[in-house]
């Protein structure tokens, strides 16, 4: 392997790895102006926990823009739906496992409403959606306002946001104070990445196509499973795996399955890189913004959940800003506002790379004010980078 | 004789691939009335382009004189600034402005920072009685009809002391007493010393109003012809704009024709809301199995509406007509259903509406058909590679792999993909909107023989093309669209360039 060949491979898909060496560097930096607190076990279990509420709105978000629509309505949908889980708990005594569904369905169904005028009526997203952003904000205030901050006293509720798996082989002689079930997942999520990898090889290989070289295969194995063992180590060293994390990992998981190996993520995709020859071909463009914009409500609704949770309680102000920041998540992870383009993964490592950023300044004692322009530069520094990155190769 | 007032020399202009305009020359007098003719792709609309600026100084070669000096535009502000005014078949007025803000709009009445707008009212008027237009200059130009927008658009030219006007297709939208009004009107200005260069297809128009005709074809001076030597007649204009010779560029077929019918359609009546007006009126037609039948016709005769209107509808027109499919009758509500009715359409436009540019080789070419690559909503890659591999050999695909992206590709395989897409669907009846556009005589000829293969397969193909040799050289018969409606049916033994093209500007 020569060093030309590693340029080459990189130059090629560096659009794809810039982001994770973004957050390597941001990593790195971190760590070392804040002596190591940054990658201790606690505050990076701390920051998947702060990750969760943004990236699953930033999931949903990235098939918004996929589709070339933008939707603001989500933020304050998230607050309002988190309330409305709040309520259903504390003041009509509904059980928990009958509140999550529900705010699950409304949260599909206020996505569906937003899709009308647009899918219905041609209205520009921007609009249709800035109306949800204020009458959710409206109706957040509306439903708090006799009660003001509704406290959540629900153990299971609470747990989603602030508890973790709990340990199946608790052990004091072997590796104390380790969590022992995450080190297996971690160790089976290498190996099923491993064999996964090799499976894709071979059948790229039967099919004559473009495979990266043995030597920058072996390495990108290499490389992606020390990263992925590194990260279970550090999480195993606190309590393990949060529920947040687990939910995150999920909806991610799911999502890039259906983006990646279903019909449906076909549809989109090509609704979003060409709605006209999409409609031509057979997709229903309305059927499809309906869809997306109703699962954009649906994780608003999860969202809104996972942050009420976490504070065990639903605020006036929740939700406040989130559309923006995962609207900025997915950007900073690789979508193009011109539509067709764009991975769930890339804005799960976009969410990451954004909270980060924060959880790093606070850390530092960093004033809120530059926190803000910081966080500024890095978006702009991200789509500048995806514009010239993407007309390279063109 | 008059002096030249335009003097265009040796003008060639080349996009990547194509010999737009070879060595045209082009001159026109002094106050006459110059008509340019020619076919689709002649080179007129880039002969005027280069002309007014769109094409600077540096893209293409040779000189250009006008009003007695050489001029290097390097784009339509300097046309403009020169005394030349160009009109475009698409008006560029602003809808939701008045009547006199489009007149003026760019060159403000004022003194340079603020607008008068009690002068520019004023002026506004005497520019609309100039034009011979009685509106109240303070209406919104949306909620005047086409004939007047047009005439607000000459009073716009008017009012920068405009020598050469340029109209490109004016009464392509205009009804009889718009045109009419147009036509004198010109003549009136032609009286008060501005020289009009018109560009049109409708050859009686032509006939009537023209003092000297310029024929283009293929990029080249034809020939230029005085009326008032008499040398103008529809006749001899057809020859010279179609004056091409046939080469043996059709690969030959077995002609299986039966005679079971596949596709008719019967009063076909389409309104479009959009333009607010009826855009395909009592089309009748048919098509049986295994035959190709060509849509002949000018660009923007309505053949796109009338493929569009069949499949699927998916401009949302208000459609009035009967539809049947193998004797069966059909509504196709969306593309889908006529898919699934297996009926394909590959739009004229690839680029545009016809392939997903940013996606690859067998994304494009499943696209349409994902169903039969997946099980229960789950896609199966191998199936799809395999799939893709099968057409892009099937119709000698050249690309580096099936994952390259489409946008790469050269315009003969960006069409081949697109014509695998629609392969993929299995369909009966495959319509094909201008299935040659754009791509070179090597990739044409391949075209030719994979529609040759289909038929002979069984399949049913109409070919929409403003290509009257390839219509010739292709058809077995030939529909002729005018304005919206059939002009004629021609079979091919009988059909001749100059008779198609007489239906198609009749």
């Amino acid at each position: 392997m020569t060093v030309k060949d590693l340029q080459k491979a990189l130059r090629a898909n560096i659009r794809d790895y810039g982001m994770y060496f973004a957050l390597l560097i941001i990593i790195i930096i971190f760590t070392i102006t804040t002596k190591g607190i940054f990658i201790s076990s606690r505050n990076i279990s701390n920051l998947m926990n702060q990750t969760g509420y943004i990236a699953v709105l930033a999931v949903g978000m990235t098939l918004i823009i996929v589709i070339r629509h933008i939707d603001l309505s989500v933020g304050y949908l998230s607050g309002f739906l988190g309330a409305i889980a709040a309520i259903g708990l504390v003041f009509w005594h509904l059980p928990v496992y009958v509140v999550i569904p529900m705010v699950l369905v409304l949260g599909a169904a206020a996505g569906l409403i937003t899709a009308f005028p647009v899918a219905q009526l041609g209205i520009p997203a921007f609009v249709a959606s800035l109306a949800g952003w204020l009458i959710y904000r409206g109706a957040l205030l509306l439903v708090t306002l006799k009660s003001g901050t509704i406290i959540i006293p629900d153990k299971i509720f609470t747990a989603i946001g602030n508890g973790y798996v709990p340990d199946i082989f608790p052990s004091a002689a072997l590796l104390p104070g380790v969590h022992k079930l995450t080190l297996l997942l971690g160790v089976l999520a290498i190996v099923w990445y491993i064999i996964s990898q090799i499976g894709n090889r071979r059948s790229k290989l039967a099919y004559n196509f473009e495979v990266l070289p043995m030597d920058m295969f072996v390495l990108k194995l290499v490389l992606i499973s020390a990263v992925l063992s590194l990260i279970t180590w550090v999480l195993a060293g606190y309590n393990g795996l949060s529920w947040t994390l687990v939910i995150m990992l999920i909806v991610v998981a799911v999502y890039d399955f259906i983006t990646n190996q279903t019909v449906l993520g076909r549809h989109i995709y090509a609704v979003g890189g060409n709605p006209e020859a999409a409609e031509l071909s057979g997709i229903s463009v309305k059927k499809i913004t309906f869809l997306v914009f109703g699962s954009m409500g649906m994780l608003a609704g999860l969202s809104g959940m996972l942050f009420a949770s976490r504070l065990q309680s639903a605020t006036t102000t929740a939700g406040t800003l989130f559309e923006l920041d995962s609207i900025a998540a997915a950007f900073i992870g690789g979508v193009s506002a011109a539509g067709g383009v764009g991975k769930v993964t890339g804005s799960l490592v976009g969410a990451v790379v954004y909270i980060a950023l924060t959880s790093g300044m606070n850390l530092m004692g960093t004033d809120i004010s530059s926190q803000y322009i910081v966080r500024g530069a890095v978006l702009a520094a991200a789509v500048i980078f995806d514009v010239t990155a993407r007309r390279a190769r063109a | 004789m008059s002096t030249p007032i335009l003097e265009m020399k040796n003008i060639t202009k080349t996009f990547p691939g194509v010999v737009a305009l070879n060595n045209v020359s082009f001159q026109v007098e002094e106050r006459e009335i110059h008509c340019l003719v020619g076919e689709n792709g002649a080179g007129k609309s880039t002969l005027m382009k280069v002309l007014s600026g769109v094409h600077g100084h540096g893209e293409y070669t040779g000189e250009i004189v006008f009003a007695g000096k050489t001029q290097a535009f390097r784009n339509i502000a300097d046309s403009e600034k020169a005394g030349i005014a160009i009109i475009y078949q698409e008006l560029a007025l602003v809808p939701e402005m008045t009547v006199y803000e489009n007149i003026f709009l760019g060159h403000e009445v004022g003194n340079g920072f603020t607008v008068d707008w009690n002068e520019t009212i004023k002026k506004a008027d005497e520019m609309l009685k100039r034009v011979r237009l009685t509106v109240n200059p303070a209406l919104k130009v949306r909620d005047l009809g086409v004939g007047k927008q047009q005439l607000i658009e000459i009073a716009k030219a008017l009012s920068r002391d405009v020598k050469l006007l340029i109209l490109d297709e004016p009464t392509a939208a205009l009804n009889e007493d718009d045109c009419e009004n147009l036509l004198s009107l010109l003549r009136g200005l032609k009286e008060h010393g501005v020289t009009c260069v018109l560009i049109s297809h409708k050859l009686k128009e032509v006939i009537k109003i023209a003092d000297t005709v310029t024929v283009l074809r293929d990029g080249q001076t034809i020939c230029t012809l005085s009326a008032r030597r008499g040398e103008v007649s529809e006749g001899v204009l057809i020859k010279h704009m179609v004056g091409r010779e046939i080469d043996n560029i059709y690969p030959k077929r077995k002609h299986v024709r039966s005679e079971e019918t596949m596709l008719e359609v019967k009063d076909w009546t389409a309104f479009d809301p959009k333009l607010g007006r009826t855009i395909l009126k009592d089309i009748n037609f048919r098509v049986k199995k295994g035959e190709i039948v060509g849509f002949a016709g000018l660009m923007g005769s309505g053949r796109t509406e009338l493929a569009k209107s069949i499949f699927g509808n998916p401009d949302g027109f208000t459609i009035h007509g009967e539809l049947h499919l193998k004797g069966e009758r059909k509504h196709f509500a969306h593309p889908r259903e006529a898919i699934d009715s297996a009926v394909a359409y590959a739009t004229e436009d690839r680029k545009r509406n016809g392939l997903i540019l940013i996606q690859d080789v067998k994304q494009n070419i499943t696209l349409a058909n994902l169903r039969e690559i997946s099980r229960r909503g789950i896609m199966n890659a191998n199936a799809e590679v395999k799939v893709a591999n099968e057409y892009k050999d099937a119709l000698s695909i050249k690309t580096p792999s099936l994952e390259q992206t489409v946008s790469n590709l050269s315009g003969g395989n960006q069409q081949k993909v697109s014509v695998a897409k629609w392969l993929f669907v299995k369909p009966q009846v495959l319509i094909l909107d201008e299935p040659t556009r754009g791509i070179d005589v090597g990739a044409k000829y391949e075209i030719y023989t994979i529609m040759n293969r289909l038929v002979e397969q069984g399949m049913s193909i109409i070919m929409i093309s403003s290509e009257l040799p390839e219509i010739l050289g292709m058809s077995d018969r030939i529909y002729v669209v005018s304005s919206g409606r059939i002009a004629g049916e021609v079979p091919t033994e009988e059909a001749t360039q100059e008779k198609i093209m007489q239906l198609a500007t009749s």
